[in-house]
């Protein structure tokens, strides 16, 4: 009797393990583009992919909530299950590198960049920032810059000011915003706070000093960092009371709507823009963030391979895609952003996305702070509840103390 | 004969009961104790570490500034949900227990708020609760307006004000399940009671005070235990209406956020047990109270 029932089982096992082979041309992936601009890009890019591998069923396991804090909790549960998808987005950077490598759970592709060829069209100063050590650890899609500031112009024109350059500009000309009942800056939810903030520490410290707040050689507690972070509570006085109930989008609706004069959004605001049917430079127009002109402060979305990934075959094929010209040119002009590879189609590139190809050619790159370039999870979130805090509180001493701390906590400093 | 027949019922009874006793036993009490050893090791990212740490994720929780809003909202809201529902539940279980004609009708649409999901509870009221002024002015500050009275900020004051008016879609939600206890509880009341209040000269409100409230009393204690372990566990109701916004913080979003997006599982599950220490101390004493009364009865 218990012989029969150990052959029963075995059997079912193996006829188990059949199947799952037979659903092998199946490939899992990931992501939190599930929005306007975002989805499209990724429909465009999957064409692509079922064109060059037709014997491969994408299975599109997209995730909504902004900045991908839905999908990576979502992400977290299935890894601690050993059940990765076949491959997922992540934010090239600290973000990947301190989560993922410190868990051994993604490999090295410096196998795929050989074969591709991508070390030849990829940007130098993206590599090591999407490596650890000599270990490439993703395939960059797409390049997004974050300090970008978005307005209408015949609206500006209307209330008579111009885009600031400076942030002392933009306060002297907040007042007579208000005074027409117009919001000067649109914001929402912490995260775009959080992005704001990064703008400003950049746009007031400088690329050098900046970057060395993330390294460990910078001084969070200096006289420099009060200075920005008052600039900042100066800038937040300007903005809409409404913010904790509005996702980035509605902000950005509050300046297509007129009620708002600019928001400072990542340039996958024009996407969302177009999509609203406004064409840019005639009816919306851009300019770098306050205080950051000529640098450009980057993400990147990335794709990974994990260890063990459920058909990994099929993983690299879609590796493959996402590093292809083909791939990358069919998702990024919808998704409104420029491609990693440096031969990207610029007849397939708008007016924004050509004239953000040259600054990514020409301007100093520095890293993202809300989109995991510059700090690894655990930072990113003390960062975050110090923010929380000061939101609540307004208190930038404490503030900066709590930021001090965090690096030392969770960052490179002593 | 008779010792036999009894000894095999209790055979069938045992098990009868063994394989929920057995889940219960790993799915509640285990992950319970396996969540209290996370809470002492020094568990910070996504691979397991079990290094002990002692009770140094607690001495680091109660002197962190999150954690105190955590604990301040937590008692805010807990007071004004409470409060607000058992006045609610009462107030409706008074006026239905009248027994007029359509009175189930009204019965049931108190109770249909019980049957939706508090992530859609969440948005529904954020929408009516949104605090926007001047041209984009909508939801109930709309209603307020052609009143003439000023728009509210409603959940977007000041910490800790904020989330008491989170309690309001709270208590719209669960004022049904009070008012069904109670109901309950007034439909038990010996008529010959307050007959005999009545005829003893005592007016409606008298008999209320005198005969009805108090023996109410267990069913209040019962609906104080329900709604206040349920409101120190609120969770998914302030993220549908705020995200994640620290003024509106409670200890649960400050677990799932210190989990999944800081990666810092021992502090997560520190809070975790500070939860539900904060459960045991309401639920465990009133366990025993029940527990004793019935077999005192």
């Amino acid at each position: 009797m218990w012989r029969r029932l150990v052959v029963g089982v075995a059997t079912s096992a193996l006829v188990l393990s059949a199947c799952q082979q037979a659903a092998a041309g199946e490939v899992e992936v990931f992501s939190w583009w599930t929005a306007g601009g975002e989805a499209d890009g990724l429909a465009a890019m999957v064409e692509v992919f079922n064109e060059e591998y037709p014997d491969l069923t994408f299975v599109n396991s997209a995730v909504a909530g902004g900045a991908g804090t839905d999908a990576r909790a979502q992400l977290a549960t299935r890894l601690q299950q050993d059940d990765p998808p076949s491959s997922w987005q992540g934010h090239a950077g600290q973000e990947l590198i301190g989560t993922y490598v410190a868990a051994s759970q993604i490999e090295p592709l410096n196998f795929l960049y050989e074969e591709e060829g991508w070390l030849d069209v990829m940007p130098e100063t993206l590599i090591p920032l999407i490596s650890d050590g000599d270990s490439i650890y993703s395939v960059p899609v797409n390049i997004h810059r974050a300090n970008v500031m978005w307005y209408i112009p015949s609206r500006l024109e209307e209330w008579g000011v111009e885009a600031p350059t400076t942030w002392d500009e933009f306060l002297a000309i907040a007042a007579t915003l208000q005074a027409a009942d117009v919001t000067p800056l649109a914001i929402g939810f912490q995260w775009t706070h959080m992005h704001l903030l990064e703008t400003v520490l950049l746009g007031s410290l400088g690329a050098d000093a900046y970057s060395a707040l993330w390294d460990g050689s910078g001084d969070w507690g200096s006289a420099d960092v009060t200075a920005a972070l008052e600039t900042y509570q100066q800038v937040l006085e300007f903005t809409n009371s409404d913010a904790s109930t509005l996702e980035w989008d509605q902000a950005a609706q509050l300046v297509v709507d007129g009620n708002a004069a600019f928001t400072i959004m990542g340039d996958w605001a024009e996407g969302f823009f177009k999509a609203q049917g406004l064409e840019p430079e005639t009816d919306f127009g851009w300019a770098s963030a306050p205080g950051t002109d000529g640098l450009f402060q980057f993400l990147s979305d990335s794709f990974v391979l994990p260890v063990d990934a459920k058909n990994r075959e099929g993983a690299l094929a879609w590796l493959r895609v996402a590093g292809s010209q083909a791939g990358q040119d069919a998702f990024n002009p919808i998704k409104g952003s420029i491609p990693a590879r440096s031969d990207g189609d610029r007849s397939l590139y708008d007016a924004y996305l050509t004239s953000a190809m040259d600054d990514w050619a020409s301007d100093t790159v520095v890293g993202s702070l809300t989109h995991g370039v510059v700090a690894n999870d655990a930072w990113k979130a003390e960062i975050d509840t110090a923010l929380g805090l000061f939101l609540a509180d307004g208190d930038v001493g404490a503030f900066q103390e709590a930021l001090v701390a965090a690096c030392a906590e969770a960052g490179p400093c002593s | 004969m008779q010792v036999r027949v009894a000894f095999r019922g209790r055979w069938v009874a045992v098990g009868m009961l063994a394989p929920s006793m057995l889940a219960v036993a790993i799915f509640v009490y285990g992950f319970i104790g396996w969540t209290a050893r996370v809470s002492l090791s020094e568990w910070r990212g996504l691979l397991p570490d079990y290094t002990w740490a002692g009770l140094a994720n607690f001495v680091d929780l109660f002197a962190d500034r999150r954690f105190h809003i955590d604990l301040v909202n937590t008692l805010v809201f807990t007071s004004f949900f409470v409060v607000g529902a058992v006045t609610v539940g009462l107030l409706l279980a008074i006026l239905l227990d009248r027994q007029f004609r359509g009175d189930s009708v009204f019965r049931s649409l108190f109770l249909f708020p019980l049957a939706i999901s508090l992530v859609v509870t969440g948005v529904a009221w954020r929408w009516l609760m949104n605090p926007s002024t001047g041209e984009r002015l909508s939801g109930l500050n709309l209603l307020l307006g052609t009143f003439g009275i000023d728009p509210l900020a409603w959940h977007t004051t000041d910490q800790p004000w904020g989330i008491a008016w989170v309690a309001l879609p709270a208590v719209w939600q669960m004022a049904g399940f009070t008012m069904a206890l109670f109901l309950a509880g007034l439909r038990a009341i010996p008529e010959e009671l307050k007959e005999a209040a009545r005829v003893d000269g005592a007016s409606e409100l008298q008999v209320y005070r005198g005969v009805i409230l108090p023996l109410l009393r267990p069913v209040l204690l019962s609906a104080l235990i329900i709604l206040g372990h349920l409101s120190l566990k609120v969770f998914d109701l302030i993220v549908a209406m705020s995200g994640k916004d620290i003024r509106l913080d409670v200890p649960s979003i400050y677990m799932w956020t210190t989990t999944f997006d800081a990666n810092n599982y021992a502090r997560g599950a520190a809070i975790a047990i500070v939860v539900l220490v904060m459960v045991a101390v309401l639920v465990v004493p009133y366990l025993a109270w029940s527990l004793r009364r019935e077999a005192e009865l």
